[in-house]
């Protein structure tokens, strides 16, 4: 005993204590190796010897940080002896914005809303004809195209001088650019960008629509605008596209200041609700009336004694009666 | 086609590995810093930002050209340097008659200024006047001395700037013997900030933990405190905001007791007593009577809904 206590003694000589004194225990985050001493300054020494006082402080808060560091766990990686640090205590700023998850694509969403799910295709399948395995997709795919159309047949309809192969060809560049197109579209809206509509792109893909769009800004390109452009009957012209439209602007109109004026407006509404006819089909009622006829005239047939389906109410043609519109003035209206 | 607004797209493999590693990350890597001087820089502040560079390697640039900026008028032009050279710090030197012997230290966030301040830097002894030296490029030990670090708005925001400057990165693992360096931040009663850097001597002390002796090193800089643009608090909620991956989640109702088993709690929810099966016994059984009654109240119902049915087809 006496001699562990010499022992321990004599080291103390030899060697110098870790032991720090301070008035108010400094704050530690370890994770930045990071100490704070919120102690005052000795004034005295901070004027007379700055430097050495300064050196003498940093010691002892570097000491007491050392101290701490030195009881976390410890692990031995390739040679070296490493402490586990605790987590960052310290909040510091990021350098970017938190990733935001990529937006959905047109498709995505689509397949979202109906639930419709990614079904798993084999990678290879057999071909009857070739009597081969043929990949989903590549090269090896697209060669046993080549090898399968080596003859097409010539549709009933269409001029038989057309090449069937090119006409192929080209739907196949059609579809791709469509695609390529489509991807650019989410691309864009992912990454917020205002891409300018494409316009009319091609008689093959575009819809009525479209076509519609072409007829509106088509007629409007005259040199007056399309002022003397004649009308069809039922034409209407397409919305939302005042931007490409040359003489259109897309303000709104301001609602009207006086009181009789919205008063008749809202009334025309009104009357246009409830003037409105149910929609007639000429086509759907002349089918009916046909189908009646050939009932009646085979009930007749079979059994002359029965006449029930002889009761005929005159049925609404779909030509008669009071249309509401009809033809206004010339020209395509003025906004 | 009309024409798209470009949306950059890589030509190359590796072109688009760079643009893909220049967007936000959930895990940051460590923040490069950038060192420029403005229109004009004095000798020391130019040592002075050599010397710290050294300090930030391999994640610190130096720019030599000066440039025509003042960062307190407008700080565009430093946004745009920055996010050029991909650095969210920066230390700005320059002199002028007004402010001789200027330091601006600001940082980034989204490439915009989130804040800086800038200090004066009264007296300056370089790295080479020190005979010490250390091995770069190792994570230092921070040591803030002063009651005054908590007591001001701009000295709270210098010890975070200093921090986000020198802590180099963060890690989960550090080498003991790695351990070789302190920067002492000083914030005196009269308004100065001396930065002192040592080199940390281990030695034994005769238990576990070694004692502790410093050489200084250099840089050894006295700041004084000028013009300085705190953060917008929206913006640096924003910026310290922790992504949803790496927030821990406290797992509930799991404990542990002194022998080292788990212990959990599970909840159940109510449970249907009504139609629960319990004990059958001949007492509880529906006599004969009974069920005859019943299935004749079946039948019945049964019949009600044929002739209901009958009557909707007619």
């Amino acid at each position: 005993m006496d001699d562990l206590l010499l022992k321990s003694s004599s080291n103390d000589q030899k060697y110098k204590s870790i032991d720090v004194n301070k008035l108010i225990d400094l704050n530690y985050d370890l994770g930045t190796l990071l100490a704070e001493d919120t102690n005052d300054f000795d004034s005295n020494l901070l004027n007379q010897k700055k430097n050495d006082y300064l050196l003498q402080l940093t010691r002892d808060n570097t000491q007491l940080l050392i101290n701490q560091i030195w009881e976390l766990p410890t692990e031995r990686v390739e040679e070296a002896i490493v402490v586990k640090l605790p987590i960052q205590k310290t909040r510091l700023p990021r350098m970017k914005p938190i990733p935001k998850p990529r937006p959905l694509t047109r498709w995505e969403e689509f397949a979202k809303a109906k639930g419709i799910v990614k079904k798993k295709k084999a990678k290879l399948s057999w071909d009857e004809h070739l009597k081969k395995w043929i990949p989903l997709y590549g090269f090896k795919k697209a060669q046993s195209e080549k090898e399968k159309d080596w003859v097409l047949e010539v549709p009933e309809n269409v001029n038989p001088m057309e090449d069937q192969f090119e006409k192929k060809l080209h739907a196949k560049s059609e579809r791709v650019a469509k695609n390529e197109l489509q991807r650019l579209r989410n691309v864009a809206k992912a990454k917020k960008i205002k891409v300018p509509r494409v316009g009319v792109t091609n008689s093959d893909v575009s819809t009525a629509k479209d076509l519609q769009v072409a007829v509106t800004v088509a007629k409007s390109s005259t040199a007056s605008l399309g002022k003397f452009q004649k009308e069809l009957p039922k034409e209407k012209e397409a919305k939302g596209v005042a931007d490409i439209t040359p003489g259109a602007s897309r303000k709104r109109k301001m609602p009207p200041v006086s009181g009789d004026v919205e008063k008749t407006e809202n009334l025309a509404i009104v009357d246009s609700v409830l003037n409105k006819r149910p929609k007639l089909s000429i086509d759907a009622v002349v089918d009916k009336r046909v189908n009646i006829e050939q009932v009646q005239r085979n009930s007749r047939d079979k059994s002359s004694s029965s006449k029930k389906g002889k009761s005929t109410a005159k049925k609404p043609k779909g030509k008669a009666g009071q249309r509401k519109g009809g033809k206004k003035g010339g020209g395509r209206k003025r906004r | 086609m009309s024409v798209w607004q470009r949306v950059a797209k890589p030509t190359t493999r590796r072109g688009k590995r760079v643009l893909l590693k220049r967007e936000p990350q959930v895990v940051e890597g460590p923040k490069r810093a950038l060192f420029f001087q403005g229109r004009k820089c004095s000798e020391k502040v130019r040592a002075l930002l050599k010397d710290l560079h050294d300090f930030k390697k391999p994640d610190g640039v130096k720019l030599n050209r000066k440039h025509d900026i003042t960062v307190f008028e407008n700080a565009k032009p430093v946004e745009d340097v920055c996010r050029k050279y991909e650095a969210p710090l920066f230390m700005l030197g320059s002199h002028s008659k007004k402010r001789p012997d200027n330091l601006v230290i600001g940082r980034m966030f989204n490439y915009n200024l989130l804040d800086m301040i800038e200090l004066y830097v009264e007296s300056f002894t370089g790295l080479k006047e020190f005979a010490e030296s250390i091995t770069l490029g190792t994570k230092p030990c921070l040591v803030f001395n002063g009651p005054l670090w908590e007591q001001t708005d701009e000295l709270k925001q210098l010890k975070s700037l200093f921090i986000d400057f020198f802590h180099r990165e963060t890690v989960e693992n550090i080498r003991l013997q790695g351990l070789e360096h302190t920067l002492s931040f000083n914030a005196t009663p009269d308004g100065k900030i001396l930065l002192r850097s040592y080199k940390i001597i281990l030695k034994k002390s005769g238990v576990k933990t070694p004692r502790v002796e410093l050489d200084e090193i250099g840089p050894r800089v006295d700041f004084t405190l000028r013009r300085s643009k705190l953060p917008d608090e929206d913006l640096m909620k924003e910026a310290c905001r922790k992504p949803k991956e790496l927030r821990v989640i406290k797992k509930q109702n799991i404990s542990t007791d002194e022998l080292g088993n788990t212990h959990g709690r599970v909840h159940m929810g109510k449970q249907n007593i009504k139609t629960i099966q319990t004990r059958k016994m001949k007492g509880l059984k529906k006599t004969a009577a009974e069920r005859k009654a019943e299935k004749l109240k079946i039948l019945k119902v049964v019949n009600n809904n044929e002739a209901v049915a009958e009557n909707g087809d007619r």
